[in-house]
């Protein structure tokens, strides 16, 4: 099949795009839907169900067990749930402002997959500024968690939405700093040309993360404050239980509250997506040719590079849900204080080093 | 894309960055100004992919609506009077105004209809714009590159000294 196997960068997409019925750009409105279903189905599988799971496994329960086997169906039933749930405005809350919230955070989160290439023939729009519009725009996350919290007239909401805004914008800069050394490495802010650089014969060799002994550090950097964007334990000190009953969602219910668990899911799969196109090779297999036995070009093409994205994907959420139910939360001034005082300098240091390994380690 | 679609897109775009900007001057309430000034920036981001200037539009959604507009809002939101007094927002001098208003408009629109019209660069941008944005800003302007580094650095450190809570003079109370 030349479609499934064509060696053409971004064909699926570019066809795609084309699909002009009547002159009319109905093709890039598919274009723009294919990741939309894509978080839909994830999030409601792996998401909800192996988030469940895990944690059970974690804390020795058996999770869901009553829907179908193992309990398969149990976020189907959720979803009816949710779906037939009265929508509740408080009679207090800036009605404007708590209807547009969830909506905002949700764009934000989900206006970063345009930039993601999800196969080397799928990516939503190839721009030569990707990773930099891929850090960039989830500010507009940040103004819709301020629109939930202060919409929603409750102290709760309003102190869960400036915690969550001021991890946000802290953890911004050790985030974007050791992303910087992944784009030093590859010399472009491209996302395929990123992942295109990473690919060859010997797999996982030619990723970035082992390609010099110094890429480990902006990798680690990022992966922890990436937990700190999406806010996922240690550092969920803004919907922390204990203290906020739920944070900025305190006062959501129904539909509303699904589409800011939507919005989390999807940019828990958002930075995993980017820490494996920066650092482990994206699309590219991590497997090796062995001898005359060609296992990198057999597990190479259109659709094992998504197989491969989604794979590396999903192993960094696993590992973002298996933080979850394993470490403690952190205090608002020990947040800062890694966020500032180790994570920063420590993501300067890289930077340096990265830029020293570059220029004279050929 | 046809050129129809384009000119439907540019056109939807230019009305959300000029309702939302109406919106911000208009309204009485200062959250939602703080709102709305979010579709303003992000409809001038979009005209600026419009000139392909791409890196631009990303700089600006960084800089203001990552940077200046959660820093409104951050204001707006601590001010906790802000909803309870009325702020003054009352319409005074209003022939003054009208007429400082005609007398700019005309202006502008007077330099933009009787200058010459757009000025094309005679050498075409070759290769990626993030490319040659880098090597300019590290080349030929490099000198005030830092300089306005040097700038930052001084206001992050005022802005340090200034929220800290013990202040040297501060010990006797």
């Amino acid at each position: 099949m030349p479609f499934l196997m064509g060696n053409t960068l971004n064909v699926w997409s570019q066809a795609i795009a084309s699909f002009q019925p009547m002159g009319l750009p109905l093709g890039l409105v598919i274009l723009a839907a294919i990741p939309l279903v894509f978080i839909a189905l994830y999030s409601l599988t792996y998401g909800v169900y192996g988030e469940r799971k895990i944690s059970a496994f974690m804390q020795d329960r058996l999770g869901p067990m009553e829907v179908g086997k193992w309990g398969i169906l149990q976020t189907l039933a959720d979803i009816l749930k949710l779906i037939q749930k009265e929508d509740i405005v408080p009679t207090n809350a800036d009605k404007f402002l708590f209807v547009i919230g969830p909506g905002v955070l949700f764009v934000g989160s989900f206006l970063a997959y345009a930039v993601l290439p999800f196969s080397p023939a799928f990516i939503g729009a190839n721009l030569n500024v990707g990773l930099f519009y891929a850090i960039g725009i989830v500010a507009l996350e940040v103004v819709g968690i301020l629109a939930a919290g202060w919409g929603s007239n409750n102290k709760w909401s309003l102190y869960g939405a400036v915690r969550s805004v001021a991890q946000i914008v802290s953890y911004e800069i050790p985030a974007a700093i050791a992303l910087l050394c992944g784009a030093m490495m590859a010399g472009t802010l491209d996302m395929q040309k990123i992942t295109m650089l990473q690919s060859g014969s010997l797999g996982f060799a030619h990723f970035y993360l082992f390609q010099s002994p110094i890429a480990w550090l902006p990798f680690l950097i990022y992966f922890i404050a990436s937990l700190a964007e999406v806010n996922r334990a240690p550092f969920d000190i803004p919907e922390a239980e204990s203290e906020l009953v739920a944070g900025y969602f305190t006062e959501y219910s129904g539909m509303k509250f699904a589409v800011i668990f939507l919005a989390e899911y999807g940019s828990m799969f958002m930075v995993s997506a980017i820490i494996s196109i920066v650092f482990l090779g994206g699309w590219n297999s991590p497997l090796p040719n062995i001898g005359s036995f060609a296992l990198n070009d057999l597990t190479s093409g259109p659709a094992w590079g998504a197989f491969w994205l989604i794979m590396k994907g999903f192993f960094f959420i696993f590992v973002q849900m298996w933080l979850r139910w394993t470490l403690p939360r952190l205090r608002v001034d020990q947040l800062m204080y890694l966020c500032w005082k180790v994570l920063t300098p420590f993501a300067f240091v890289s930077f340096v080093l990265t830029a020293i390994w570059e220029i004279y380690v050929p | 894309m046809s050129n129809l679609t384009y000119t439907v897109i540019f056109y939807l775009f230019a009305a959300i960055t000029v309702f939302s900007a109406g919106f911000v001057v208009f309204s009485r309430n200062v959250i939602y100004s703080a709102f709305s000034l979010l579709f303003t920036f992000f409809g001038a981001a979009a005209l600026y992919v419009f000139l392909s200037a791409d890196f631009i539009a990303v700089t600006q959604v960084v800089v203001y609506v990552g940077g200046i507009l959660v820093l409104i809002l951050f204001g707006v939101m601590f001010t906790n009077s802000i909803m309870q007094s009325k702020p003054k927002s009352d319409i005074i001098n209003i022939v003054p105004g009208i007429l400082l208003l005609a007398a700019i408009i005309g202006a502008l629109l007077f330099t933009f209809y009787t200058s010459h019209s757009w000025m094309p660069s005679e050498t075409t941008l070759q290769g990626s714009i993030v490319q040659r944005i880098g090597f300019e800003t590290m080349s030929r302007y490099v000198l005030p590159f830092e300089m306005a580094s040097i700038l930052l650095l001084a206001a992050l450190i005022g802005a340090a000294y200034l929220a800290r809570f013990e202040k040297p003079g501060n010990n006797e109370h």
